[in-house]
């Protein structure tokens, strides 16, 4: 009796190694052919511009001249989007740790009216925004300026943040916060020295998306500025595309060149990408 | 989303209105004022940033806005001669078509794509999870590099496609992906759809977890084959999440600019001239910002249409 059993689940096991093989290269063949055009971009970077003529399926040698372009040409750009990026998660978590906070402790008559107009707020256009928004600007003396373009690219994370954050804060037990208050600490008190830290994870997923958002914003960066005063590297590869149209390889180095934070972010912070896709939604 | 519950508790209690004579209404009217400090600053940033925009466009389409304006700050109001010019133009109608498309395309290929990623790898192998990892670059690129990339990959003269199609000899001759009317929007669509794979999947693998595995072994004991279990088992029970998926999908395609900036400008002969491309040029290009507030209504009117099922299908996710 037992020793049928053994051999049932010893076949099944080798069943199941069987298909688990199939997959793993069925699994391969759908990551080849889905994230081929990066594979592609990559290559073309790599090759030297002459070489572009023909199809090269793998680089001959690694020609970094491409690279040495895009970054002579492109280096202000992407420190801007770095700057621009940081003041923009500096902005939304300020703005939505304590209103994330206060939406999920404190009972305030109102609060869910306040959530249902977060929700709606992502659902705004952008165009619309910048529409509205460059017209205001023009008035306000923002356009063309660093903390224009930081206030708008904040606007992208800022609601997503809040419900993420708010559905966080939800979970943490009172007692533990109370705790925190029985010395007399005040309710900022405990946020900043209770709930925040305890956030920690949410926090980074929302200040991750944040980043992700602002960085590769697009529409308030070509909007919202006239001259080159703030350019982006969206924006720039935009105008690099326009005005290198056929020399592929350096316009490609561009392209991989500002890829690098969301490559990044996927090899240092995988779960929190994950769990802000899915938290970020359904929550 | 989190349930919560309207269960009485002392402090909803606390809030009913107390008489003149209760002398702790006041501390409490001081304490909900203190408590709105903390939610304040957002509320005042999403009314600039969101609730402005809207009520500002809405007034704009009734003004009329030329590069003059900018010097002399006037924008008389014209009542609805921009609301006329723009919807009796054909590229209005012609965007709010490929609008139509775009989306519908768009959301079509993206859900069946990602919904089959979502179950092959609900099954356990090795790598999986790296795998589903990985799969996720092309949602965290930004559009406009994207964009850019395909417009590589598509090259009538040098792209790779049809390098390949015609090696392996699919076709005879290179097709014009972008550049003819006749392939540009199916192309905008085709590269649309490989960016809203991996948000699918996610999402769609993450309500695929969440369904007990009990419910489809025993489906699997009652003889049901793999089409029966999909659309008899998995289907009707990733219901809300299938709802979430292609609302936010919807939300996010139907506003989709930079994408189509980069792959086609809107070009060739206006084939992928969409409602938010067509506000861009508006606005942004002919500084006719009245015109363009017009199209941006029409947006938004479409996309409010979709709101209100959102909005419906996260309140029964609340009340789960």
């Amino acid at each position: 009796m037992s020793s049928t059993h053994t051999t049932t689940t010893g076949v099944r096991l080798t069943r199941a190694k069987r298909l688990d093989y199939a997959s793993l290269v069925f699994g391969v063949l759908v990551l080849a052919v889905l994230l081929f055009p990066l594979y592609w971009m990559v290559n073309t970077a790599l090759q030297p511009s002459a070489a572009l003529a023909e199809i090269r399926w793998l680089p001959q040698t690694l020609d970094l001249s491409n690279f040495r372009s895009a970054w002579n040409s492109q280096a202000d750009n992407l420190l801007t989007s770095i700057l621009v990026a940081l003041g923009a998660v500096a902005v939304c978590l300020a703005l939505a740790a304590p209103a994330a906070y206060a939406l999920a402790r404190f009972r305030l008559r109102g609060a869910r009216t306040v959530v249902f107009g977060t929700l709606i707020t992502q659902m705004v256009p952008g165009i619309v925004v910048a529409n509205a928004l460059y017209n205001a600007y023009v008035e306000l003396n923002l356009v063309n300026s660093y903390l224009g373009l930081i206030l708008a690219d904040a606007s992208l994370g800022l609601p997503f943040t809040v419900i993420l954050l708010r559905a966080f804060m939800v979970s943490i037990p009172e007692e533990v916060l109370e705790a925190g208050m029985v010395d007399g600490a005040n309710r900022f008190r405990v946020l900043l020295s209770i709930a925040l830290p305890m956030s920690r994870n949410a926090l980074i997923t929302g200040g991750l998306f944040t980043f992700l958002f602002a960085w590769s914003d697009f529409l308030f960066a070509l909007t919202l500025n006239t001259t080159d005063a703030v350019k982006p590297v969206t924006l720039g590869i935009y105008e690099y595309l326009g005005a290198h149209v056929g020399d592929w390889g350096a316009v490609m180095a561009v392209a991989t060149l500002s890829s690098v934070p969301a490559a990044i972010l996927l090899v240092v912070a995988q779960r929190y990408v994950a769990a802000g896709i899915s938290g970020g939604s359904i929550k | 989303m989190t349930t919560t519950t309207p269960t009485p508790s002392p402090a909803v209690r606390e809030r009913s209105p107390g008489t003149a004579a209760d002398p702790g209404a006041a501390a409490r009217r001081r304490r909900a004022v203190s408590q709105w400090l903390f939610i304040a600053p957002a509320i005042a940033y999403m009314l600039v940033f969101f609730s402005y925009p809207l009520v500002r466009n809405v007034v704009m389409s009734f003004q009329q806005y030329t590069p003059a304006t900018y010097f002399t700050g006037e924008a008389p109001f014209t009542g609805l001669d921009n609301w006329r010019a723009v919807l009796t133009d054909e590229l209005f109608a012609a965007s709010l078509w490929h609008t139509l498309v775009f989306t519908a395309g768009s959301l079509a290929g993206q859900f069946v794509i990602g919904m089959a990623l979502a179950l092959f790898f609900s099954r356990r192998f090795p790598l999986s999870g790296v795998m589903r990892s990985l799969l996720l670059l092309p949602w965290l690129i930004p559009m406009v590099v994207a964009g850019t990339v395909w417009r590589r990959v598509l090259d009538q003269e040098t792209g790779v496609l049809n390098e390949a199609l015609q090696g392996l000899n699919l076709t005879s001759g290179a097709i014009p992906w972008l550049s003819s009317p006749d392939f540009a929007l199916l192309s905008v669509i085709l590269v649309n759809i490989w960016i809203g794979i991996p948000f699918n999947m996610v999402i769609l693998y993450g309500g695929l977890q969440e369904i007990p595995r009990e419910i489809r072994e025993a489906a699997v004991l009652d003889g049901a084959g793999f089409f029966r279990r999909f659309f008899g088992v998995t289907l009707p029970m990733l219901k809300p999440v299938v709802t979430v998926v292609l609302v936010l999908g919807f939300m996010s395609t139907v506003k989709i600019l930079d994408l189509i900036l980069a792959l086609t400008n809107g070009g060739p002969a206006n084939a992928t001239e969409t409602l938010g491309t067509h506000t861009y040029q508006l606005s942004f290009l002919q500084l006719d910002f009245g015109q363009g507030a017009v199209v941006g209504n029409v947006l938004i009117l479409v996309s409010m249409v979709f709101a209100v099922i959102y909005l419906r299908a996260n309140r029964e996710g609340m009340a789960r």
